[in-house]
């Protein structure tokens, strides 16, 4: 596609010596196509880099001792976070729970199946879908804060309406350090 | 009989305006695009699926990594400006107005207050150095509520008084950061009865 313009230059007959003419055009193909390769790279990664935000919304704390809330323990799940990126789930209460605590990973083929398996159990026993799973969250000192937020993100995926972020307790540091995933 | 001849036409097409408007696009997308700023406290944050973004503004960022080192940072020149006013008000350290001016542009800081001006007064540069700044005091002296809680109260007030909006807190953690820092850090906003805050994730790429 470039273009040389090469007529003129003849023969000099006269004795002149005249520069040949040559066409100022340039082939611009290679530079619009670079052109058109950086603009779509700039507008990709100026919508992609904002950071995302997950919310969360935590209880009053002024409030919580007004209304002690009386919670069925059929319907709570309590999810432990240990160490070592592993955690333990059980339900009902600690000193006698409704299933053995078992403990487990986090991810698709680890908590979220029992979330999801919990969640329906759940639904049929009351009969009433508003009257879903309550889930309380207990990280320990020694999970970290990828596993915090993995397990909020849980809660998304599972569709879990109703959960908690609840402090530890005793007895359930117990249960941890004697399934090993608390040191 | 002559056959009819179909005039023969190159078949370049003049480049020349198409080549203005990309690069004239390209120009605009690189002068909008806002640069991102180095940060003192480099985080890795976790992943999440979530997709909504974060806004731009009237938000706090407290960035937590490196064994609790917090660092705070709040968007808007005369917001920052209006924050360190009145946190020189309650501490009463006096600053002048050039160090308000080099204030307003510092992204984000974690010093106590005691060296601020130390800070301010550094070159750009030089206060990104890692190890330099030990991160904004966390507990609180006696009856005295906690620096980060003062300079988060403050940031509020800035942000009501100039916006006339609430100030909305969010929270960007290391992944490897241990769970009661984390807490400790929960419980200065809740003393301060914000209970919502937002988690600053980055998005999931893989399907687990």
């Amino acid at each position: 596609m470039a273009e040389l313009d090469t007529s003129g230059g003849g023969k000099n007959k006269g004795g002149k010596v005249r520069s040949k003419k040559q066409s100022t055009r340039v082939d611009l193909t290679a530079m619009v196509d670079l052109a058109f390769l950086l603009i779509t790279f700039f507008m990709l990664t100026t919508t992609l880099a904002k950071p995302q935000a997950m919310d969360l919304a935590m209880p009053d704390k002024e409030k919580q001792d007004q209304q002690e809330l009386t919670v069925a323990d059929n319907r709570t799940m309590t999810i432990l976070l240990g160490a070592d990126n592993r955690l333990e789930w059980y339900m009902g209460l600690v000193d006698n729970p409704l299933t053995p605590p078992q403990v487990d990973n986090f991810g698709r083929n680890g908590i979220r199946k029992a979330l999801i398996e919990n969640s329906k159990k759940v639904i049929a026993a009351t009969g009433d879908p508003s009257k879903g799973l309550i889930v309380l969250i207990k990280p320990s000192a020694q999970s970290n804060y990828r596993n915090f937020v993995d397990i909020l993100d849980e809660m998304k995926v599972s569709n879990i309406e109703r959960y908690a972020i609840v402090d530890i307790s005793e007895p359930d540091i117990q249960l941890l350090k004697r399934d090993g995933i608390y040191k | 009989m002559p056959r009819i001849k179909v005039a023969r036409k190159s078949t370049a097409i003049d480049m020349t305006a198409m080549c203005d408007v990309a690069f004239l696009l390209l120009t605009f997308f690189i002068l909008t695009a806002t640069a991102r700023q180095p940060e003192p406290l480099p985080v890795d944050t976790p992943a999440s699926t979530v997709k909504f973004k974060l806004p731009d503004l009237d938000i706090a960022t407290l960035t937590i990594g490196q064994k609790g080192k917090v660092f705070f940072g709040v968007p808007g020149q005369p917001i920052r400006r209006r924050t360190l006013e009145l946190m020189g008000e309650k501490y009463q350290i006096q600053f002048s107005e050039e160090e308000k001016a080099r204030f307003s542009v510092m992204e984000s800081f974690g010093v106590p207050i005691g060296n601020l001006k130390q800070i301010i007064m550094m070159k750009g540069d030089d206060r990104l150095k890692p190890g330099l700044q030990p991160g904004v005091p966390l507990d609180s002296v006696g009856q005295r509520p906690s620096e980060l809680h003062d300079w988060i109260l403050s940031a509020r007030y800035a942000t009501k008084e100039l916006n006339n909006v609430d100030m909305r807190v969010s929270i960007k953690g290391d992944s490897k950061e241990e769970y009661p820092s984390i807490e400790k850090l929960l419980g200065i906003l809740q003393d301060q009865n914000i209970n919502k805050f937002s988690l600053i994730t980055s998005l999931r790429t893989g399907d687990e």
